[in-house]
Parts: C-alpha cells; sequence; structure tokens
C-alpha cells in the first residue's frame, strides 16, 4: 500500500514535470529568436573589427550608422535625414534625426537624445590619435585605417545640435560609400564621458551601447550572445523581443540544432539541398562580393620569392576543390575582382593547373630537393571558404605530388586572427567579403601597403606602384579613369601574385519556415531588425 | 572510525601532494617557457615577468619553485588560460557544477537501473530472464559512448523529435548564475519561466545522461548479480528459508540489504569511469561542462588549462572515493579495520 502511494507520488511528479505549460511555451519562443552562429564575436565595437563574425553578430544589431546601403546598392539615409555634398566634393554635410534614443541598459540609462556630439565623438574617436578612447582597443581601426580615413577626413566639425561637417583633404569617389558600411557606427558620447570619469573606457567596446534594434543583455565567449529589443527604436518597431546567438563551430552542430528546432535560423548550412527537401525550412541565398583566397606571407621565406608563389599556384587543381568545398554554391576565381564588379578585369589570363611547370618554377627557385611549409586553414566557416580544413588537405595532397610537403595549422579563431595579424603564418586560406560595391573595397583592404600594417593585408604585400594606382582611382569620379587604373593595377597584383584567388562563392543561410523577414544583406553583416515569428 | 578518518586524511594529503607534483613537473615537460606554462601569462612586460618570476620563487632551487606553485593553488590561483587569458579558477568554478550535475544525474540513473536488474537477474540465476538482462549488460558495456551518443540523437532528436541534440537548457531561458548547479538555479530563479525552464533541462538532460550511464549500469548490473548470488548461497538465508520465511520475505528482509552492502563498496570506483565517459558525451552532446573545456584545451594546446583541468578533475574524482569509502565504513564495520593492501 505504502509503496502504491509513493509509486503514484513520482508518476504525479513526473506528469507535471513533463507536460509544464505548453501554452507559455509558445510565447516565448514566438517572440525569441535563437540564431546558430559559427562563432563569437571579437570585439562590441565594429570600428575595431573587421572579421564577419563580429559584423553578423553585432553591427545591425547593436548600432546605427548615418547613412546605409539600399538594396540596390544606393545610398540612402539612416541617422542623417539627408546630407549635402558642395560642388569640388570636399564638403559633406549631415543632417540628424532627432528622436533617436540610445540604449538603456543595466550599465547605462541616457539622459539625452543622439545629437551632434555624437557623431563627432564616434569619428574622432577613429581620427584623433590623442582622443581619450583613441588607444583603448590598441588603437587599431581596422577598415578606416585601410581606406586611409584620417588622410580623406580633415576635420569633423557640429554645426549644430543636428547637424554635422565632414571636411574632406580632397575630394574622394568613396567617402560615402565608406561612411555606409557596418563600421561606421555611432557610440554614445554620454556612455563616453561617463565610463571615462569612472576609468573604466575599455567597457566601451565590451559592454556596447548603440541606437541599434537590440541591447546586449548578456555574453559568454564561445557560448552565447543574448539580446533584448531595444523598446523605443527610431526606425520600426522591433518584433522580437529576444534575440539568441547561439554559438555552435561545428557545422554539423548547427544542421542538427536546426532540425530538431533548437535553432530558427543557422548560418552557413552545408547540404543546402538535404535542407530544401525538408518542406518546413528554407535555405536562402545571396549573391555576396567576396573572394576565398591562399595568402603567401611575402615577408617570410618560401614566400618572400615571387616564384614559389607562381609555384604552388600551379600545383594546386582548383577545379577539383571548387567541386569538393563549394559545389554548386561557388565559381572559380582567376582575379581578386568577382565578375559582378565593374573592374573586373575580364583579359586574365588564368593561371593553368600545371604540376610540371611547377616543379620547374621551384628549381628555378632553387628548391630541387623540395620544400616544407604550413598552410593555415581557419577553424570556421565562411562564405567565401565553408571547409578551409579539407580545402588545406586537398592543397596538401596536390602539392605533395610535385614533393612539396604541407604542414596543416590551425587554431581557435580569434587566436588564429591575432596570430595571424602578427604575421606568424607562412601561407593561410583566408578571404574577403566586400563591405559596399566600390572596387576599391577589394583591392585597398587586402593588398594596400596601408593594410599590411593594420592587419586586413595578410600577405604583407607591400608595392609603391599598385599602392599609387589604387589612391589615384580614388580621386577620380570619372569611371572610366577609375577603370583604367584597376585594370593596370591587377596586372601588377597577377604579375606578383601575393594572393592566389580560389572562388567566389553565394552567401547561404537556412531557416524555418515561421522566421519572416530580410536577414541576409550583399554587404556586410546580418539584420533581425525587421525579423518576425508566425 | 577515528584512525580510520586520520588514516583516510593521510593518504589525502599524500595523492593530493603527488598530484600537484605532478602538476607541477607537467610545466616543464610542457614546450615553452616554464613560468608561462605554469601562469598562462602571455605578452607581459620585462617588469612584469620580473615580478612575476619572484612571485613564484623562479630563481630559488626547485623545491621553493613547487612550495610557491602549491602557495598559489592553496589560494585559489591557477592561473591564466593561453588561450583567452581568462581565469581559469573562475572557469572551472563555472563549468565543473554542469559536468557534477550531469555525471550525478548519471550516476542516479545507472544505480536505480543497473542494481535492481543485477538483483532480478541472480534471483533468476540460469532462467530467461537471466540471460536477457546478461546479454543486455554485454551489449551496453561494449557500445563505445562516442557511438551510442550519436546513436541517441539520431534517433531520438533527428528522426523522433523528441529530445534536443545538445546543450544545457535552451537558450532562451535566462537563468541567473547563483550556485552554478542549473537545477537549483531555476528553482532559485525569479523567472516567470520557471517550470518550464525545469522541464527544458529535464529534457536536455536526459540522453546525455542516458548514454553516461549505460556503461555503469551494466557493471552495477553484474556487481548486483554477483553479490547477491553469493548472498544466497549464504548460511543464514539457509536458516532463513528453513525457519519458513516466504521467498519475498527472504529477498526483502536479508538478502537486499547485504547484497548492497558489497555493491556499494565498488560503485565509488566506477565514478572515475564515468567522468571519463562523461567528458566525451559532453563534447558530443555540446554539454556546457569541464570535460568539453578540458578537451578543447587539448586541442588548443593550452597548457596551462590542461595542468589545471587535469589537477582539479583528479582530485574530485579522489574526493568521490574517499566519501565511497566513508560510506561503506558507516555501512559496514568490519570495513574500519581493514588496512591498505589487506583487501
Amino acid at each position: 500500500m505504502k509503496l502504491n502511494r509513493w509509486l503514484s507520488a513520482i508518476f504525479m511528479a513526473c506528469l507535471v514535470l513533463l507536460s509544464g505549460c505548453e501554452i507559455d511555451n509558445q510565447t516565448i519562443a514566438q517572440n525569441s529568436l535563437v540564431y546558430c552562429a559559427e562563432g563569437s564575436p571579437a570585439s562590441f565595437n565594429p570600428q575595431t573589427d573587421t572579421s564577419g563574425t563580429t559584423i553578423d553578430a553585432i553591427a545591425n544589431q547593436l548600432y546605427d550608422r548615418l547613412i546605409r546601403f539600399n538594396d540596390d546598392n544606393s545610398i540612402a539615409p539612416a541617422l542623417a535625414k539627408s546630407w549635402h555634398l558642395t560642388r569640388d566634393g570636399k564638403m559633406v554635410t549631415f543632417y540628424l534625426r532627432k528622436d533617436v534614443i540610445f540604449h538603456q541598459t543595466q550599465y547605462f540609462t541616457p539622459t539625452r537624445n543622439f545629437s551632434a556630439d555624437d557623431v563627432v565623438f564616434s569619428f574622432e574617436r577613429i581620427l584623433n590619435t590623442k582622443h581619450p578612447f583613441h588607444q583603448v582597443s590598441g588603437g587599431k581601426y581596422p577598415f578606416f585605417q585601410n581606406v586611409q580615413f584620417s588622410n580623406i577626413v580633415e576635420g569633423i566639425e557640429k554645426i549644430n545640435d543636428h547637424t554635422v561637417r565632414f571636411k574632406l583633404r580632397e575630394a574622394n569617389s568613396s567617402f560615402l560609400a565608406n561612411l555606409a558600411t557596418d563600421y561606421a557606427v555611432i557610440l554614445s558620447q554620454e556612455y563616453g564621458q561617463q565610463l571615462l570619469s569612472q576609468g573604466r573606457q575599455e567597457e566601451i567596446d565590451s559592454k556596447p551601447i548603440g541606437t541599434g534594434p537590440f541591447k546586449l543583455q548578456s555574453y559568454q565567449s564561445g557560448s552565447l550572445l543574448r539580446y533584448y529589443r531595444h523598446e523605443s527604436y527610431w526606425h520600426n518597431e522591433v518584433k522580437l523581443n529576444q534575440l539568441v546567438f547561439d554559438i555552435t563551430a561545428s557545422d554539423t552542430g548547427r544542421l542538427t540544432k536546426l532540425l530538431t528546432n533548437e535553432c530558427d535560423v543557422i548560418a552557413y548550412p552545408i547540404a543546402p539541398h538535404k535542407i530544401k527537401e525538408n518542406p518546413n525550412l528554407i535555405v536562402e541565398e545571396v549573391t555576396a562580393f567576396n573572394i576565398g583566397y591562399l595568402g603567401f606571407n611575402t615577408q617570410k621565406a618560401p614566400f618572400d620569392d615571387p616564384l614559389v608563389r607562381r609555384a604552388v599556384a600551379h600545383a594546386i587543381n582548383k577545379d577539383a576543390i571548387i567541386t569538393a568545398i563549394y559545389g554548386e554554391q561557388g565559381e572559380i576565381a582567376h582575379s581578386i575582382l568577382p565578375k559582378s564588379s565593374w573592374a573586373h578585369d575580364s583579359s586574365v589570363i588564368p593561371i593553368e593547373y600545371n604540376p610540371e611547370q611547377a616543379i620547374a618554377l621551384l628549381q628555378e627557385a632553387g628548391y630541387e630537393d623540395g620544400l616544407t611549409f604550413d598552410i593555415w586553414a581557419m577553424p570556421v566557416q565562411r562564405s567565401y571558404n565553408p571547409n578551409a580544413l579539407t580545402m588545406a588537405k586537398l592543397i596538401q595532397a596536390d602539392l605533395n605530388q610535385i614533393g612539396v610537403k604541407v604542414d596543416i595549422v590551425s587554431y581557435e579563431w580569434s587566436t588564429f586572427l591575432r596570430r595571424l595579424g602578427q604575421g606568424e603564418h607562412q601561407s593561410v586560406l583566408l578571404g574577403w567579403s566586400a563591405d559596399h560595391p566600390d572596387p576599391d573595397n577589394f583591392l585597398t583592404p587586402l593588398l594596400s601597403c596601408n593594410s599590411a600594417e593594420t592587419g586586413s593585408n595578410r600577405a604583407f604585400w607591400c608595392d609603391q606602384e599598385f599602392d599609387s594606382l589604387l589612391k589615384l582611382a580614388l580621386k577620380t569620379d570619372n569611371i572610366n579613369q577609375r577603370k583604367n587604373l584597376y585594370l593596370q593595377a591587377q596586372a601588377i597584383f597577377q604579375r606578383d601574385l601575393p594572393l592566389l584567388p580560389l572562388a567566389h562563392s553565394k552567401r547561404f543561410q537556412a531557416r524555418h519556415e515561421q522566421v519572416k523577414g530580410k536577414i541576409l544583406n550583399s554587404f556586410g553583416g546580418i539584420n533581425f531588425a525587421e525579423v518576425s515569428k508566425l | 572510525m577515528l584512525i580510520f578518518t586520520l588514516r583516510k586524511l593521510n593518504l589525502f594529503l599524500f595523492t593530493m601532494l603527488l598530484l600537484t607534483v605532478l602538476s607541477f613537473s607537467l610545466s616543464f615537460l610542457f614546450p615553452g617557457d616554464q613560468l608561462t606554462n605554469l601562469t598562462g601569462q602571455l605578452n607581459i612586460t620585462p617588469s612584469e615577468q620580473t615580478a612575476l618570476a619572484k612571485e613564484y620563487s623562479h630563481e630559488s632551487n626547485i623545491a621553493w619553485q613547487y612550495a610557491a606553485y602549491l602557495g598559489h593553488i592553496l589560494n585559489g590561483e591557477l592561473g591564466l588560460s593561453m588561450t583567452n587569458q581568462t581565469n581559469i579558477t573562475d572557469e572551472i568554478l563555472r563549468l565543473l557544477p554542469a559536468t557534477i550535475e550531469l555525471s550525478l544525474f548519471a550516476f542516479v540513473i545507472a544505480t536505480i537501473i543497473g542494481i535492481p536488474l543485477g538483483f532480478i537477474a541472480a534471483i533468476r540465476h540460469h532462467k530467461p530472464a537471466d540471460h536477457v538482462i546478461l546479454a543486455f549488460a554485454m551489449i551496453g558495456y561494449s557500445i563505445p559512448v562516442f557511438w551510442l551518443g550519436l546513436l541517441a540523437i539520431l534517433t531520438f532528436s533527428i528522426q523522433l523529435g523528441w529530445l534536443p541534440s545538445g546543450g544545457q537548457i535552451s537558450l532562451l531561458y535566462e537563468i541567473e548564475r547563483t550556485t552554478g548547479f542549473m537545477l537549483v538555479d531555476i528553482l532559485l530563479s525569479d523567472s516567470p519561466y520557471k517550470w518550464q525552464a525545469l522541464q527544458n533541462n529535464f529534457a536536455h538532460m536526459i540522453l546525455p545522461a542516458l548514454v553516461i550511464a549505460a556503461a555503469p549500469a551494466t557493471v552495477f548490473i553484474r556487481l548486483a548479480r554477483t553479490a547477491m548470488l553469493e548472498v544466497l548461497q549464504t548460511s543464514y538465508i539457509k536458516a532463513a528459508r528453513a525457519k519458513g520465511l516466504s521467498f519475498s520475505q527472504i529477498i526483502l528482509r536479508h538478502a537486499i540489504r547485504n547484497a548492497l552492502i558489497k555493491v556499494v563498496q565498488h560503485i565509488g570506483l566506477q565514478f572515475a569511469n564515468l567522468v571519463t565517459l562523461a567528458m566525451i558525451t559532453e563534447v558530443i552532446f555540446n554539454w556546457p561542462g569541464i570535460g568539453r573545456w578540458l578537451i578543447e584545451s587539448i586541442y588548443q594546446r593550452d597548457y596551462t588549462a590542461i595542468q589545471s583541468g587535469l589537477l582539479v578533475l583528479s582530485s574530485f574524482i579522489f574526493l568521490v572515493h574517499i566519501i565511497t569509502d566513508y560510506t561503506y565504513a558507516a555501512l559496514n564495520p568490519l570495513a574500519r579495520g581493514a588496512k591498505y593492501g589487506s583487501r
């Protein structure tokens, strides 16, 4: 009898525990979205980090810019209602919105709305080396240093609370495009001052305050990122109450979570054709402006010798790589610029797969007895390279045939980027996703002398002639003239081959059917501002 | 009992000493600078380097270096992670509860399933039930845990959609961290979704815990079966039978209690095995515990983390052994007098 009573009690407890309240469960899931991301952000300020993972996670969720890109790549107003460019192209005046409110979080409560002071603060931080926040995250502003922002902008002036003027040193055809990228975010000057008075400046990049559709609730590196809705977002009503980034590095792990309903949307799905078979799942793709490449560290042996670079290029079977790694999602790259770019050089003669020629070139370079080097393969999936490790293995096998031994090296993503920035690698499988449609956005960050110092030029290649061509191209608005200059620059690139272009790919994302709204952008990161769940 | 306690304490201290010596020597055996391996501090200025060397008695002889290291451990300072410069003590304190929670849950499952099944097998000695149970035990023991884990995810998560495939709780539930033990934290939290969170956490725990429990459960089946068979052969059972007690009375009043004592002694030893299985399972089920963290550290060659992780895990397992010894001694007065090596 006693036993029976116990059994029934246990049974009841289990029943309560397992049945739960389905209705409440529904509401929390309906207002929330779980996005399975491939890695942790390295910073909470897009000014200081350009890696795609960071930008995806933070840029559009937390911040706004003065202007932004429309779907057709034209420039649209954002925090600035309108702007005016003088005839000589040297003065740009922005007229700002008045009703924009910064995030209110556990660590900051704003007392005033967005104003010209915030714009001046955000850009002065980058430009003015004596600014109290300039050195906070090591004084590196990769995107802005790559485009030589401090050489473009002479000064920023607050005209009144809602008008700001940028003075340029000379006309620059990509200035507005630069300001519309995900990196040109507006920070809160009031928050900055509060941190400064408390001596906690470094928190500006780890505990973010912006005007974006979501505000940060909590973050655990390698595990999760929790955002809550910004109740008084200026642009539109944000439909999701909670946005969670579930950081799942393994691609099979993400796919599993999508299938088991643990994720609503996943980044970089594998086997998209399989997902398409499931009626509840949708695969989206956008044509992305990107390039996956094998970068040679031109400052280090053996790749300081252009002959070795060319030899390796001849030994790699790109067709096999495209088939194995990208399938239908990518096309072979012969040049840095994708075909859809107006500056693409269609006359480039592809480097053919020719092991004999590779051996001959190696002998010419003095490596008759073969050669050993490292390939760094990134540990995360990016659209431009969905599986760097497998790609490295394929390259390893190709090179093995011409007597070259390759060691594959990989680290956790943030460590990988840090060491890469320090130039510890010999060669690396990496890529670049463009931030805006201008061809300068491929050539300058990847190959200019300046970005060799700031870190996005992973080949550490610096050619004065190439550099001056890029600079000349920026000074003019005449598109034919610019195209001509870019073609000349690409010829120098083909001659020296600091990077071996491998593939251009589409960007994929998979989601459950009930998730509605546009998430993927052709340029830059993803955006959840207009997403809802049925 | 006092002498027994003193003896256990003695053993504990010496084993801990040996463990720290081993962990200390690892900093010499790993490649790279010994001080860096020990503290995990990278990118420090020369003056900081000097201060650190002084703090760890780096210039003195090895005995002093070891003493300084021991001092840091006793203060709970395990250094920084070489990969991301986070404090290892904080990391371990954050992750260990999740592992303990999962291991305990698996342990309870293994005990609840294993011991009664073992008893049933013994009672039905050489009958079909006995053979079936033994066959299951054999299969359960032979299946590699990583395969079983993947199989469980494939069947119950992907195909049937009954249970989640990984993690500790759905990330939608924001549970404030107080003790580190998720179940306790949920009960303490003032979230309006408390009960759903509890249910969700429970659902997340079932698959990994069952996978971990599979191997120990089969060991418990064999232990319980052997113990029960032995007890059933003893003269006091025969005497009870001669007195005219029914079979169920004999089993419930005499056999189970005495067989359990024999089982308890070996249960603790299984815990080390269970924690090893938990480490692998954590990787498969993405469980945010110390096992996954340690395996990740090995993959990253984060020497400071490997060193401290091993030290903490082995001390934890050792502590569990001592607790079992104690429980056994409490249950069986005869065991208190036993010396090491005498059994």
